[in-house]
């Protein structure tokens, strides 16, 4: 039976399963904000379908009440994009963490951003690999000192919004776990945008990279009088290190509009 | 009876194929049997092309053994393959590019094809048209027919480039008629009957995949399997169907398992390096249970190895692939006709068992054309995945329910009172992960296996024996060997050895019951493969203590007759009474 839709409420989509996180991990403020867009949104659990990688963000589908897969390391876009196009009614919300996104699996990224399916992507960046203790990752800061980089990293982070920007994917955007509310609406318009929507969430991992304290003083918002069509001032805005930006929602359209 | 082997050769890029392929569909349209064998360099322009054709009234069952007309456009050409044309064969060649020197053994015909092309068409590429036009003459083809496909295959570039060819084909019978015939080859207006389609294996598979419901394809380039993702790129539109070019093979399977999942049937082709990369997906396609066919054309590896050529070589990685215990059906392909069915059966076993099936091709069948039978569909009732019932949705519905035949009920998207998550991690009978309970992955993993006693019956009834059901010496085969065995038995059998040949359609999980009775009172067994190690004899190895002869063939071509013929001969001289009838007939 469906639920009748105005019955919907953020508690209907949760589980009886309990996530595995450690208390206080950033991930219950994703899935949290997750809950209530979805809510928000009115999306049925059978029409909803959860894809995720592996890490600690690859349990998300097990809490929600919908359809989900809990693919490979890396692999959340392929497997998301064969869902949609069996099925272009559903709802398909992609899920992983940086390692499984930037690091294994980045080489789907620019392809999907390409193909411009119908999907919202939400990469949980904690800058580090939980599941495996610690170790650094593609968006870890040099100097990072882990398991396996005793000496400190000697890598430089990526540039996640940058990168899906210069794809030119059609929608970027990035939030924080720390600020669910805006976080909520930020996953919303990446469901409803009609595309490839790629939300970066800032995502602390307590355990291994604590950054409860860091990211807070350096978030600012998008200027309100940001062009969302315009890809280089995107791009630019992507760039500034003086700031993570909260909420950067660029719908860079401009070069589709031109390839018509 | 017509039974002819025509081999071109020449440079690749200039029109050695399309020389064949005309051949080809002129004699199939004559209503000839038709079986094509092609190798082909790895570069685009330049290294050396040959196309061979084998042309009958009747059944063919492999490429053939000698060369009766060869048709060479340089010295390389000739240098090559003269070695290959039978004592009285005939030699055509290009005299404007090399003169062939004058032997006794054979027929030769210098043919100016370069000048006439040049002075007589006007345009030099025309050359193999020309070459065309002599044959047409010479061996009595139908030019009607010749000029049917000319209009057929240029119409779309223009009246002036259809003018241009027939011209050539004229030039070319003209120059014939001038010549002095020397040979007997004679195939005349051909035995025209019920319609048939010349199809490549490659072709004939992608058309059964069709044919099965296969409404979505994801693939990557690779040779010698892209023209399957190419048919399909064409035909799946027009059906409301997908085909996605993905960025590699492992996205290619990635897209196939979510397409499935989401209530798609769904396959990918991939050859040796593609199917490599994909063996993560596979066993996660077998422990979330997601039904999916996987095709692997075969050709040298490892590695990049050698891309135009052929190999069974794939089987360990089709059969043990990935880690774990992860059991996956493996299927060979045996002919162009058996490629149709083959694909309908192995989506069929995909749906039932929920689980990928492996179909193993290679370059040798998917490359070559064939006269088929217009399918027939039904031979293969086209079966769907088993779905839960109202009942099973309403009350607590359970995505991996162990039942008596370890086969679950497999909810879509969509619903309602379906939902569960497609897992990687061990999972108990919902879904819900259990990575850490010991018991559930020893009962979960039975579940997996203990699908295969269905499936192995299955196998019992697609197995073909030719020849003696219980002979003295047995061979057992696989894949696309099966016509060049067939073949091989009728000769020993006409020489009187007590031969049979037992040839299986699916190799994993294998037709132990017929492949018991079939071995019980052989004196020996020969298992011929195209690979070096005898990947099918070391399976059956583990599963009979008997002692296999092995016949591997590793140069990167299928075997011919000829030599799994004269194996059995040697076999049957160290085997007591091998050539029982024999000696009665002599």
């Amino acid at each position: 039976m469906s639920t009748a839709v105005d019955e919907l409420t953020p508690q209907s989509y949760k589980t009886d399963e309990h996530p595995i996180w450690c208390p206080g991990c950033g991930d219950f403020g994703v899935l949290a904000s997750l809950y209530n867009s979805l809510a928000g949104l009115k999306i049925q659990p059978k029409d909803l379908v959860v894809v995720s990688g592996i890490g600690c963000s690859g349990r998300t589908p097990g809490f929600i009440k919908s359809y989900g897969f809990h693919t490979l390391h890396g692999r959340v876009l392929p497997v998301a994009l064969g869902v949609k196009l069996a099925n272009p009614a559903l709802h398909v919300i992609g899920v992983g963490g940086d390692g499984d996104g930037f690091a294994i699996g980045g080489g789907h990224i620019p392809h999907a951003a390409r193909r411009n399916p119908d999907l919202a992507y939400l990469i949980m960046d904690n800058s580090t690999y939980g599941l495996t203790k610690g170790q650094y990752s593609p968006t870890s800061p040099p100097g990072f000192q882990a398991g396996s980089t005793p000496y400190g990293n000697i890598e430089q982070p990526l540039n996640p919004l940058a990168m899906l920007i210069a794809y030119g994917a059609t929608f970027v955007a990035q939030g924080y776990s720390g600020k669910p509310r805006e976080l909520a609406d930020l996953i919303t318009r990446a469901i409803e945008h009609q595309g490839f929507a790629f939300v970066n969430i800032l995502s602390p991992c307590i355990t291994f990279y604590n950054t409860y304290k860091v990211i807070p003083p350096r978030l600012a918002e998008v200027p309100k009088e940001h062009d969302v069509a315009d890809q280089a001032k995107a791009f630019a805005l992507a760039l500034r290190t003086d700031h993570v930006t909260s909420a950067c929602s660029t719908r860079c359209s401009v070069r589709r509009l031109n390839m018509e | 009876m017509v039974d002819y082997v025509f081999r071109i050769g020449g440079e690749g890029g200039e029109g050695v194929i399309s020389t064949g392929e005309l051949l080809t569909l002129t004699l199939a349209r004559c209503g000839f049997e038709i079986y094509t064998f092609r190798t082909y360099p790895a570069e685009i322009k330049g290294g050396h092309a040959n196309y061979q054709v084998r042309a009958s009234g009747q059944l063919l069952l492999s490429q053939g053994a000698a060369v009766d007309v060869l048709l060479a456009f340089n010295e390389e050409a000739y240098q090559k393959h003269i070695k290959d044309v039978r004592s009285g064969g005939v030699l055509l060649y290009d005299s404007d590019s090399f003169t062939a020197p004058s032997t006794d053994s054979l027929i030769r015909y210098a043919i100016p094809l370069t000048s006439l092309a040049t002075e007589k068409v006007g345009v030099k590429l025309t050359k193999n048209i020309v070459a065309l036009g002599v044959m047409s003459q010479l061996f009595d083809i139908p030019l009607a027919t010749f000029e049917e496909l000319l209009k057929e295959r240029f119409g779309r570039k223009g009246e002036a480039v259809v003018q241009k060819n027939l011209a050539a084909l004229q030039v070319g019978a003209e120059y014939a008629k001038q010549q002095r015939k020397q040979d007997s080859i004679r195939l005349g207006a051909g035995p025209r009957k019920a319609k048939e389609l010349v199809l490549s294996g490659n072709e004939s598979l992608a058309l059964g995949a069709i044919a099965a419901g296969c409404r979505l394809y994801a693939g990557y380039p690779i040779t010698p399997a892209t023209d399957i993702m190419e048919f399909l790129a064409r035909e799946l539109p027009k059906i409301g169907g997908y085909v996605v070019q993905t960025e590699d093979e492992i996205s290619a399977i990635g897209v196939v398992l979510g397409a499935s999942f989401g209530g798609k049937k769904a396959m990918t082709a991939t050859s040796g390096p593609g199917f490599s990369l994909m063996t993560e997906m596979m066993g996660l396609g077998v422990v979330a249970e997601i039904p999916a066919v996987v095709i692997d054309v075969q050709r040298v590896g490892p590695s990049t190895g050698m891309p135009t050529k052929t190999e069974q070589g794939d089987l360990y990685l089709a059969v043990y692939g990935g880690h774990g215990n992860c059991p996956r059906i493996v299927m060979a392909l045996t002919s162009v006709e058996d490629c149709f069915y083959g694909i309908m059966r192995a989506f069929n076993l995909a749906e039932q068992f929920q689980l990928p099936v492996v179909v193993l091709s290679d370059q040798y069948l998917g490359h070559r054309k064939a006269t088929v039978p217009v399918p027939d569909l039904s031979k293969v009732p086209v079966l769907e995945r088993r779905r839960p019932t109202e009942q099973e949705l309403a009350s607590g519905y359970k995505r991996y329910r162990v039942t008596p035949e370890f086969i679950s009920p497999m909810s879509v998207p969509g619903m309602d009172g379906g939902g569960y998550v497609a897992e990687g991690l061990e999972h108990d009978e919902t879904g819900y992960p259990a990575a850490s309970n010991h018991e559930n992955h020893l009962r979960m993993t039975q579940k997996r296996y203990g699908k295969f006693h269905a499936v192995e019956a299955i196998a019992n009834d697609l197995v073909r024996i030719y020849g003696e059901p219980h002979p003295e010496i047995g061979i057992i085969g696989w894949g696309s060997s099966e016509g060049v065995i067939r073949e091989a038995v009728q000769m020993a059998q006409e020489k009187g050895y007590s031969v049979g040949a037992l040839h299986p359609k699916i190799l994993y999980p294998q037709p132990l019951a017929r492949l018991k009775e079939f071995m019980q009172g052989t004196k020996a067994i020969i298992i011929p493969e195209v690979n070096f190690t005898g990947q099918f004899a070391t399976l059956l190895r583990k599963r009979f203590a008997q002692d296999f002869i092995q016949l591997n063939k590793c140069i990167g071509l299928p075997f011919t007759p000829k030599e799994i013929f004269d194996k059995i001969e040697e076999v049957a001289s160290h085997v007591h009474g091998g050539r029982r009838a024999h000696a009665a007939k002599l």
